[in-house]
């Protein structure tokens, strides 16, 4: 099922990424042929079969609401491309 | 164009409400929750921080207080739940998608109750689901002109609850009354601290208008920013008008969310909505399904406690109050248990000090907290005191007015009653001979209301009553003194 260039453009977008002219070409060719998987595998027949949402058959794997010390502050922010105090720093963030 | 659009249109709104689960450490790692001054990034993980390779493991307190809410706002509890992403991109999601519940939440279609002008009105509850806090960004506009944000990422991970109630609601007091009454089951069962101002409880109200006896939803608008009942208030209050105005004027209404400018009184525009689909959600792959046995559910609800209404009704019945006394006692689970403590010290059957104990709580102490802007369970009055008080009045040790006196002293210092009373020599006075003392004083300095009274005017005896109280200080039982007068009054001239 070939994807139009106007579904990749959205894809792009969503996924923030720029697309050269070359690019679109290459990724429309590869998503198309993702979504053809898909395809083939609409053809099994699940008649009769639960929807699940995951191919493992465990239940309720959960924690005890308890604490653990968290990262010192100078390594959670050791890897910051830009920071300014305690904070990391990053581009402004305005209403599109 | 107020009282035209009143006629011809209807306020449509539906709220989502966000509310910050009273847990010890984050929804889906062990990282301690941050209290509000916290320095920035200082309760972070691998896993909040969104880095490559992590797990994230459900926080299951969690999600027992998210079914507790379900079943206090009478939910129904499917026997499966999941969770999903949510993609998009924002600095303050960090790992780029979210997750959160999309169609198997843990509880839906309920309803709350509540209270407008003495009418009961019934809003139905869609869902209750559970998701994860985002980080939180500061915008900085430097002097240079240089324009950037500062992202803090101990909010990310939190447990959010997100409750999404029907569009039944009607106008801006019926929103301000769900709020509240969504606050306050919010508290009683410990879910949330649900304060709006500190940012741990959020609403967004969607509002729209419709012709009035039309059918078809107008376009809706999200209002965000808002912070306090004040603002949800004012914002679809403000939004009601602007969407009248624009329909009127042959406008049409842009599907958009506003922002609420206190400052400005009004709501700005915020970006576009983007439309469900494009959060393109899938099933979170690295949580399993939960399953939600009936025997998980019912033991949630024998933890939950008695809600506020059960609480209101009892009252009435139990210790035959009021329903305004009821009502206001059991306003919040503090001031219910203080009064049902106070009670239970001088002996659960006696109806009479369950009166006596409504109307201290509801009276003076009110006045005194609500003056101090203060809540009952940080006050350093407690039931033992109020109820020490209680019974130096029953035993008629201390009169009406002396017992505000020294109620106001264990108030501003926690000191015993006993002792204050003791050491201020407020004791009341309660023998006719102590009392004889004064009252001879004060017949004999008040010649003419005492020759009023003796004619006949027999009016005269209060100024006489009142002018031995002064003398007493207030100690004196006004009955007692009365008698004396009276027999003194009587007497040989």
């Amino acid at each position: 099922m070939p994807l139009s260039r106007e579904d990749v453009q959205h894809i792009a977008r969503l996924a923030r990424v720029g697309l050269s002219e070359r690019d679109m070409e290459h990724f429309s060719e590869q998503l198309s042929q993702i979504l053809d998987y898909f395809e083939r595998l609409q053809q099994v027949d699940t008649e009769g079969v639960p929807p699940t949402a995951h191919t493992l058959s465990l239940h309720n794997v959960m924690r005890a609401d308890e604490e653990q010390p968290p990262l010192e502050p100078e390594a959670a922010l050791a890897n910051a491309p830009l920071r300014e105090g305690d904070h990391f720093r990053v581009r402004a963030i305005l209403e599109e | 164009m107020t009282t035209t659009a009143a006629v011809r249109y209807e306020t449509v709104i539906g709220i989502e409400v966000h509310a910050q689960l009273l847990t010890l450490s984050k929804m889906f790692c062990a990282c301690p929750v941050p209290s509000l001054d916290s320095p920035p990034n200082s309760h972070v993980c691998p896993v909040c921080l969104g880095m490559p390779g992590v797990l994230p493991v459900i926080n299951k307190h969690a999600v027992e207080l998210t079914i507790m809410t379900g079943l206090a706002v009478n939910c129904d509890i499917p026997p499966e739940a999941k969770f999903d992403r949510k993609n998009y991109h924002y600095p303050d999601l960090m790992k780029g998608y979210q997750i959160s519940q999309y169609d198997l939440p843990l509880c839906k279609d309920g309803r709350l109750e509540i209270e407008v002008d003495g009418q009961t009105k019934r809003v139905g509850i869609t869902r209750v689901h559970l998701e994860e806090d985002t980080a939180k960004s500061m915008h900085v506009a430097a002097p240079t002109g240089e324009s950037y944000s500062l992202i803090d990422v101990n909010r990310s991970g939190l447990p959010l609850m997100e409750i999404v109630s029907e569009p039944d609601i009607r106008s801006a007091e019926e929103a301000r009354a769900y709020l509240q009454k969504l606050r306050q089951v919010l508290r009683y069962i410990g879910a949330s601290r649900a304060n709006m101002d500190e940012g741990n409880m959020r609403c967004e109200p969607n509002v729209s208008i419709r012709p009035l006896g039309s059918e078809p939803f107008g376009q809706k608008v999200e209002l965000k920013n808002i912070n306090s009942f004040k603002h949800a208030y004012d914002a679809i209050k403000y939004e009601v008008a602007r969407q009248t105005q624009v329909i009127e004027s042959g406008g049409r209404v842009a599907q958009e969310t506003r922002g609420w400018r206190e400052d400005l009184g009004q709501s700005v525009s915020q970006r576009s909505k983007e439309y469900a689909n494009d959060y393109r959600y899938f099933p979170e792959p690295d949580l399993p399904t939960l399953t939600i046995s009936r025997e998980w559910v019912e033991e949630i609800r024998t933890r939950m406690p008695e809600l506020a209404d059960a609480k209101e009704r009892r009252f009435q019945d139990q210790y035959g109050l009021s329903a305004y006394d009821a009502a206001v006692l059991a306003e919040t689970r503090a001031r219910a248990d203080f009064f049902e403590a106070s009670v239970a010290l001088g002996g659960n059957d006696n109806p009479a000090r369950a009166k006596s104990a409504a109307n201290w709580i509801n009276g003076e102490f009110a006045r005194l907290l609500n003056a101090d802007n203060a809540d009952i369970e940080d006050s350093k009055v407690t039931p033992e005191l109020l109820s020490e008080l209680l019974d130096l009045l029953d035993a008629g040790t201390i009169s009406g007015k002396t017992a505000k006196d020294v109620f106001e002293q264990v108030y501003r210092a926690g000191i015993s009653p006993k002792r204050a009373v003791q050491e201020s020599g407020l004791i009341q006075i309660t023998s006719a001979d102590e009392v004889s003392f004064a009252v001879e004083k004060v017949i004999q300095e008040h010649a003419k209301p005492v020759e009023d009274y003796r004619r006949g005017k027999e009016e005269a005896i209060k100024f006489l009553v009142g002018q031995v109280m002064r003398e007493t200080k207030g100690r004196a039982r006004p009955d007692i003194v009365i008698q004396v007068l009276k027999e003194k009054l009587n007497g040989s001239p």
